[in-house]
């Protein structure tokens, strides 16, 4: 179980300003905090608000790169930003995402072949997210086929079952599980899978206690990363507890400190 | 055909045994362990980029309880170490010599530092080959001897033992201070062996590089299986990308097997177990071909017939087995 740092995203304004600025200080400050917490990715999304979305990429990426080697998520609906990153990106990335839409799939999974970059595939499709188990499975099935087609190892694709509040649909927690479950039996080896972990909270009174209970509960389930809050301490000695628990890491009395050293 | 092959990501650190003058030391020679991409000699699935070592003991006294049918072969050398170490190395074939103070230990002789310091300058003098010291045993006398010899030592890259969880500043410090390797011993636990390394690696981290494991063995019919599943947990570990575990292993075999009385009974006391000198070496030599399968990277070898069966065996080992 990996957690994908979340933090550098247009969403919030410290980095929108950022962006609008050009001033790398926020986004080389969150790339060094959320590596020091233990990320193993960091995502960078450059927000809704950015005018050129692909300058406003490649500019992310590049002062990323200069605070950071951890491998970078690149984080947009518009492919051509996300090519724009790759195209200078040091390591592999990953890409975050893809819907199960034909046509995306067809320019995401060649993008990704021809970069060697892992793929972040959802649980949906035009017809939006499904509400039960079955459904999403099925969408699973085909972003697996994709993969696949385009002779990509599976255990690069990361199937995201998508993730909703509990205070919008409390059913879907459940529908969620059983979806790791599945995913995990779909072909071997799997396909890893992940997601957003911080929906599960929205416009909740107690996010961080959710967020915690949630993931733990997700791992038990086949969860392998999560886009989420690496500088939630306790969230990542949550990891850390859990990956001990389900025999991922072996026991020290000091595992804790070794989940922030090994960035896992 | 096609053949399923495992693939790991994690690889065991290398570790450098010894000094030549080039890196001041005064070593003929350095030698390499661990650096494996694979399990013990699946030499198709990744690499064995160096052999796994017999290193033969040396004691700095006469050991009085070793029996005649190991004695024997010492007779000439006993009671000086660097003739000692000498023999094992040019007419035994000992990769390297694991030279150990047992006179320092306050319940037999008590000997001095300096008098440690002096016979670890002859063995130093008297062969090339990189070497392994132990005190007696004793931790508070062990914390008193061992940082004058690695300071008389500086720059050799003696492969020092041991540190273990409740004592291991000293000996971390020594080698940090006068550029030594450590062997970290844990008792049979995993868990321990883990720790004992982050302990070690929070003193510099360059320690990490610098350590060898000494899961603590046991004699076949003595618990060998609880040490062979420990070491290979310890492996899988280190493949699968554990880098705190990933470190080579060393283990006292000799030590183990010499007290037991499959090795040191005679015929005459067990009727039917057959001869002393075939037994107790093929006791020493199967624990160890067992442990190497668990991939022990240095084995403690006392008896030379072993020492020479082992060594055999490795060659063998260490040939290309891809199946296809």
């Amino acid at each position: 179980m990996i957690i994908i740092g979340e933090r550098i995203n247009g969403m919030f304004s410290d980095i929108a300003r950022a962006i609008r600025r050009r001033d790398p200080g926020p986004v080389q400050e969150w790339a060094r905090r959320q590596e020091a917490m233990g990320a193993a990715y960091l995502d960078l999304n450059v927000g809704p608000a950015a005018a050129d979305r692909v300058a406003a990429m490649r500019w992310l990426v590049e002062v990323t790169q200069e605070a950071s080697k951890l491998p970078l998520c690149l984080d947009s609906t518009d492919y051509d930003a996300i090519a724009a990153g790759l195209e200078i990106c040091k390591g592999p990335a990953m890409i975050n995402s893809v819907p199960a839409v034909q046509e995306k799939m067809d320019r995401v999974f060649a993008m990704a072949a021809r970069y060697g970059a892992e793929i972040i595939g959802l649980a949906m499709n035009e017809t939006g997210v499904p509400r039960d188990a079955e459904s999403r499975v099925a969408l699973a099935v085909e972003l697996v086929a994709n993969c696949d087609a385009h002779a990509i190892p599976i255990d690069k694709l990361y199937i995201d079952p998508i993730v909703l509040p509990v205070n919008v649909g409390q059913d879907q927690g459940p529908a969620v599980f059983e979806t790791l479950r599945q995913i995990k039996l779909l072909s071997d080896p799997p396909p890893k899978t992940t997601l957003g972990l911080s929906n599960i909270s929205q416009g909740t009174k107690n996010r961080e206690l959710i967020n915690r209970i949630f993931v733990v509960m997700a791992m038990a389930c086949g969860l392998d990363s999560a886009i989420g809050d690496a500088c939630d301490e306790e969230l990542v000695k949550a990891v850390a507890t859990a990956r001990i628990l389900l025999n991922k890491d072996i026991y020290c009395d000091s595992y804790v400190k070794i989940f922030y050293n090994q960035g896992r | 055909m096609e053949i399923y092959k495992e693939k790991y990501r994690g690889q065991v650190r290398e570790v450098v045994l010894g000094a030549t003058s080039a890196d001041g030391g005064t070593r003929s020679h350095t030698l390499k362990v661990g650096g494996e991409t694979a399990l013990p000699f699946l030499h198709f699935e990744g690499e064995i980029p160096n052999r796994p070592l017999i290193a033969m003991d040396v004691w700095d006294m006469v050991p009085a309880d070793w029996p005649d049918n190991l004695k024997v072969f010492f007779a000439d050398v006993y009671g000086d170490p660097a003739a000692w170490a000498k023999k094992c190395v040019d007419v035994y074939g000992a990769d390297l010599v694991a030279l150990r103070f047992k006179s320092a230990d306050p319940e037999i002789r008590d000997a001095s530092a300096e008098d440690c310091v002096a016979v670890l300058k002859k063995v130093l003098a008297a062969v090339g080959v990189p070497l392994i010291v132990y005190g007696c045993g004793k931790g508070d006398k062990d914390n008193d001897i061992m940082g004058p010899l690695a300071e008389a030592a500086e720059g050799e890259n003696l492969l020092l033992g041991v540190a273990e969880p409740e004592n291991y500043r000293s000996l971390a410090g020594a080698a940090m201070a006068y550029k030594h390797s450590i062997i970290a011993q844990s008792p049979i636990d995993i868990n321990i062996a883990k720790q004992l390394n982050i302990l070690i690696s929070e003193m510099s981290n360059s320690l990490l590089d610098r350590i060898v494991i000494d899961p603590t063995v046991a004699a076949l019919g003595y618990g060998l299986e609880y040490s062979y599943s420990i070491m290979e947990r310890i492996r899988i570990g280190s493949l699968s990308g554990d880098r705190i575990l990933a470190m080579p292993t060393i283990g006292n075999v000799g030590n183990e097997v010499w007290s037991k009385k499959e090795a040191t009974g005679s015929a005459g006391e067990h009727p039917g177990w057959g001869e002393q000198l075939e037994r107790s070496l093929a006791w020493e030599a199967t624990t160890a071909m067992a442990l190497l399968q668990a991939g022990m990277d240095i084995l403690v070898i006392r008896h030379p017939h072993a020492a020479a069966l082992l060594k055999q065996s490795i060659d063998g080992l260490m040939r290309d087995n891809n199946p296809l």
